[in-house]
């Protein structure tokens, strides 16, 4: 392979507090130097990185691809292709796949798919329980000997607090974290969007804000009483904000993620029946936005995840009832994180690196995140300023389901490389 | 007055401004004549096809507007059709195109998914008329109890009109919501906090939490059927209770400071949210809410079937509406 | 000469009050007498010009005639070309139009599709035994074989004209006036 001198762009490492103008270089597969006039190695390659910013590559805790089951709408391999496109080296997809990957084999599956894709890295996440059933834990051991990371059943909650009990109690033998989607299933009920003002104008039912702050709120208390780790999904209300403030404060093993959607959009985007609007947990309020960006800000939610959810086009189109919850999130969470909270004044750039990049490592234990020397090769080089338009037509994913049709961004992927090899090249400005 | 008044599709009264509204209630007036007479027809809407498509069983709603179709001579379809895309395999979008393709002129529409007449009316050229969406609106039936409460006291404005019962899930409260607050009327709704929709307030509403502070404000109390799946979904203990404690009683109408005019849509609950010898009774409009529903519809398909504008340009020339 | 825009006076107030007279004995003539006349006008305007000439005929004859009025917005043969228009006044008819003798009043005679209209609604009411037409002012342009038996004054104007009828109770004067239009245009 060879080696790959990335020259004179702002490289921003927050592993190290790093933000200046310098070189990168990626020998064999991984950082070999970091620092300003590096000499370039022979037959190296050389990338003109001034005027943009690089970065360890993106890692995004929190993807759906649809494979096995659902390969119409997504694979692991256009899943990985979308994530390379979106400046992430490294993803971590969920296991509500048809069948569920809750055995070995099916993990196995899945790294193997992603290592033919030769794109962004793929670590998978196993079941919590048999099926997703909520009722027999999996084999956490078999699970991460196949190369699991983490464990859930995200789609849907565990509703057992025994069976969320015994799961972060098992976890501590492998050092891996418990992540839930928070839900009380009642409350939810048949709820399609947010439960307030803008549900009572449209005629939807509502999903209040209590049915998560109910189940952050357990997922608290059993990570006290066990010492295990939960990781605390998409969080969207204001009031599990604070729970995992306070939560925090105690010392309590918890890290929680929020998308840029919730960081982005309200209730108000599903006005006109809009089923791109629709998603799990739902958009929520202002008030919730802000306490969002809030805890993004100083730390109480750790990372940014984009809960990428692919869906045919057809599905999404019906009535608002009927059709899916989710939104596809890969290709636009860098631009959403620049535009909105970047440019924003909510986050500084090497804040949102962080975010999207060390703490995610740091948070599931994998590599990368850091361009210390040593580390992967992984590294995004993005535009920071350069303005485009959300065209999901032109998507590496296979699906197109996403609110941010048409709106302008800023900031976008010049070149991903994962392994110092190059997946992914972006469009010229 | 050319071209379009109210758009191609009547889908709720929030769309609507105050003055469309009225137009609306006006045009309907010459309408009741035409049921009164011996020869119950017109020949306006000639040619004209249109199809009734009912997602949900609904019998006096649809009759209505059939009635208020063939008066006006045009021809009627029903079509109905089971519940959910999901139930019936055929999607709303397909069943959109099929209509489309048999170039059809109207369509009217009830499915129990909010925003279903949003999404087919987006979809084809027909003119849509919602007959009811899921949990959201029923423009007609909130016209014509406008209509209704206009002809008993002579204006809507500043009347205090309360709405009682299953607020939360009642699509006929939110029309009748929309349109109190645009002509100018005070709007209150009176029902168990359990069936009370989050935010109601914000939408410039006042809640009562009594039936009977309820009657000493209002002048109308528009009642609400109130369903026995509620009871079922734990959001009321029983509907006897519900009656015991909010049901429009004699008794309770006795209280009033003055005469209260009684609206409902129908069907009732006799018994459970109104007493029959309420519902039969001086005070209740109940059966001209079903005679003005006609004529509502009639107007509102009137309308709606409108000319082509640039055809309307072309006859201009022709020396126009004096001199024929 | 013609000039566009031009208002000139076809009649004065005195001009319409000779015209009504002469059209009360007209319409008298045509029923054969008052038994089974009855007067029925078109909105707009023909209401009015009704009112009038059953209380000419009552000082001649010394009968009240039964009036009654029509709005043909409903009828009119144009709803889906230039759409849905106000419906602006009431219908009403007097007791049972079978057997008697209907004189339809308008104020201007044109293209008879208002007539039509007319004559269609009227029919749906019942089946009178004759129906006349009168007309104050019939000023050519017929598109339909439509004709009036009793006629004002017979204006011949072209396709781009106006003929504006003012009465009292309505715009405060009674006069006929023709406003030129742009020479030949129009359909």
């Amino acid at each position: 392979m060879k080696p790959l001198l990335i020259r004179g762009g702002r490289v921003i490492d927050p592993s190290q507090g790093y933000d200046a103008v310098a070189d990168v270089l990626l020998v064999d597969g991984r950082i070999a130097g970091l620092g300003s006039g590096l000499g370039a190695p022979d037959g190296a390659e050389i990338v003109d990185a001034r005027g943009k910013a690089v970065a360890p590559g993106l890692i995004d805790l929190h993807v759906h691809f649809r494979e096995p089951g659902r390969e119409d709408v997504e694979t692991v391999a256009t899943g990985a292709r979308a994530a390379a496109a979106g400046g992430f080296t490294a993803v971590c997809p969920m296991p509500n796949t048809d069948p569920v990957t809750d055995n070995q084999a099916a993990v196995g599956f899945i790294v193997k798919q992603a290592q033919a894709a030769g794109a962004a890295r793929v670590y998978p996440i196993g079941a919590i329980s048999l099926g997703q059933k909520g009722q027999q834990l999996a084999e956490f051991g078999e699970l991460v000997g196949a190369g699991a990371v983490a464990v859930s059943d995200d789609g849907q909650p565990v509703v057992s607090s025994h069976l969320m009990r015994m799961a972060l109690a098992y976890a501590r033998a492998f050092d891996i974290p418990v992540a839930d989607h928070c839900e009380d299933p009642t409350l939810k009920a048949n709820g399609v969007m947010h439960e307030g003002l803008v549900s009572t104008r449209l005629g939807l039912r509502g999903i209040p804000a209590a049915a998560e702050q109910i189940m952050v709120a357990r997922d608290l208390l059993l990570a006290e009483l066990t010492g295990g780790h939960v990781h605390l999904c998409h969080v969207s209300t204001r009031g599990s904000v604070e729970l995992i403030r306070r939560a925090k404060e105690k010392g309590i093993r918890v890290t929680a993620e929020a998308t840029p959607h919730h960081l982005t959009l309200t209730d108000q985007a599903c006005e006109g029946y809009n089923t791109n609007a629709k998603m799990n947990p739902p958009l929520r309020e202002a008030a919730d936005v802000a306490a969002l960006r809030a805890g993004v800000k100083d730390g109480t939610i750790d990372v940014i995840a984009t809960d990428h959810a692919p869906h045919h086009y057809d599905a999404k189109e019906r009535e608002f009832d009927d059709a899916p919850f989710g939104i596809v999130g890969l290709e636009t969470a860098l631009g959403l994180g620049m535009t909105e909270l970047v440019q924003g004044r909510v986050l500084t750039l090497p804040e949102l690196i962080e975010r999207m990049s060390t703490a995610p490592a740091r948070v599931f234990h994998l590599p990368g995140g850091s361009l210390k020397p040593g580390s992967p090769g992984d590294v995004v080089i993005f535009d920071p300023e350069v303005r485009w338009r959300v065209d999901p037509t032109r998507f590496y994913s296979k699906s197109r389901n996403t609110p941010f049709a048409g709106r302008e961004l800023a900031g976008r992927v010049v070149r991903t490389v994962v392994g110092g090899l190059t997946v992914h090249r972006g469009e010229v400005a | 007055m050319t071209e379009r008044f109210l758009g191609k599709d009547l889908l709720g009264l929030e769309p609507l401004t105050a003055n469309q509204i009225r137009f609306i209630l006006d045009t309907a007036e010459p309408f009741k004549e035409v049921s009164e007479r011996t020869i119950k027809k017109v020949p306006t809407l000639r040619g004209q096809t249109i199809v009734n498509l009912f997602f949900e069983a609904s019998t006096r709603t649809r009759i209505s507007f059939e009635f208020a179709e063939k008066r006006l001579s045009a021809d009627t379809v029903n079509v109905a059709a089971a519940g959910s895309s999901v139930e019936k395999g055929e999607t709303l979008v397909d069943t959109a195109r099929n209509l489309e393709a048999m170039r059809i002129d109207m369509v009217v529409m009830r499915h129990p998914s909010s925003g279903a007449a949003q999404f087919l009316a987006e979809r084809i050229r027909s003119n849509v008329v919602n007959a009811g969406d899921g949990t959201h609106e029923h423009p007609t039936q909130g016209l014509l109890d406008l209509l209704t409460l206009r002809d008993k006291f002579g204006r809507i404005e500043g009347l205090k009109v309360c709405i009682c019962g299953d607020i939360l899930h009642s699509r006929v409260a939110r029309s009748n919501i929309w349109g109190l607050l645009k002509l100018g009327a005070e709007v209150a709704v009176c029902g168990p906090a359990s069936l009370l929709p989050l935010g109601i307030e914000d939408l410039g509403v006042t809640v009562f939490r009594r039936i009977e502070d309820a009657i000493q404000w209002a002048d109308a109390l528009n009642v609400l059927r109130l369903q026995l799946e509620r009871m079922h979904a734990g959001f009321l203990p029983s509907l006897r209770e519900y009656n015991r404690v909010f049901g429009v009683t004699v008794e309770r109408l006795e209280k009033a400071p003055r005469e209260m005019v009684i609206l409902h849509p129908g069907p009732m609950n006799r018994g459970v949210e109104i007493d029959s010898r309420v519902a039969d009774g001086p005070h209740s409009v109940i059966l001209d809410q079903v005679t003005n529903g006609v004529a509502v519809r009639m107007a509102v398909l009137y309308l709606l079937a409108g000319g082509r504008p640039e055809l309307a340009e072309a006859a201009k020339g022709s020396g126009g509406e004096a001199n024929e | 000469m013609v000039v566009a825009g031009t208002r000139n006076a076809l009649l004065d107030a005195r001009g319409v009050q000779r015209a009504l007279q002469r059209m009360a004995r007209g319409i008298v003539e045509f029923a054969e007498g008052t038994d089974r006349l009855v007067l029925v006008g078109i909105h707009r305007r023909g209401p009015e010009l009704t009112e009038r000439l059953a209380r000419l005929i009552e000082a001649e004859e010394g009968v009240s005639v039964p009036r009654g009025s029509l709005d043909i917005t409903l009828y009119r043969d144009d709803v889906g070309t230039i759409g849905p228009r106000r419906v602006v006044g009431e219908t009403h008819l007097p007791e049972n139009v079978d057997g008697k003798c209907v004189v339809i009043v308008d104020d201007v005679l044109y293209t008879g599709r208002t007539v039509r209209a007319a004559l269609d609604e009227l029919t749906d009411f019942g089946r009178p035994a004759r129906i006349g037409l009168a007309a104050l002012i019939d000023r050519g342009g017929r598109e339909l074989p439509i004709q009036a038996d009793i006629v004002g004054k017979t204006v011949p104007a072209q396709p781009g004209d106006r003929v504006d009828v003012f009465l009292q109770e309505v715009d405060g004067r009674d006069a006929v006036e023709l406003v030129r239009g742009e020479g030949g245009g129009g359909k």
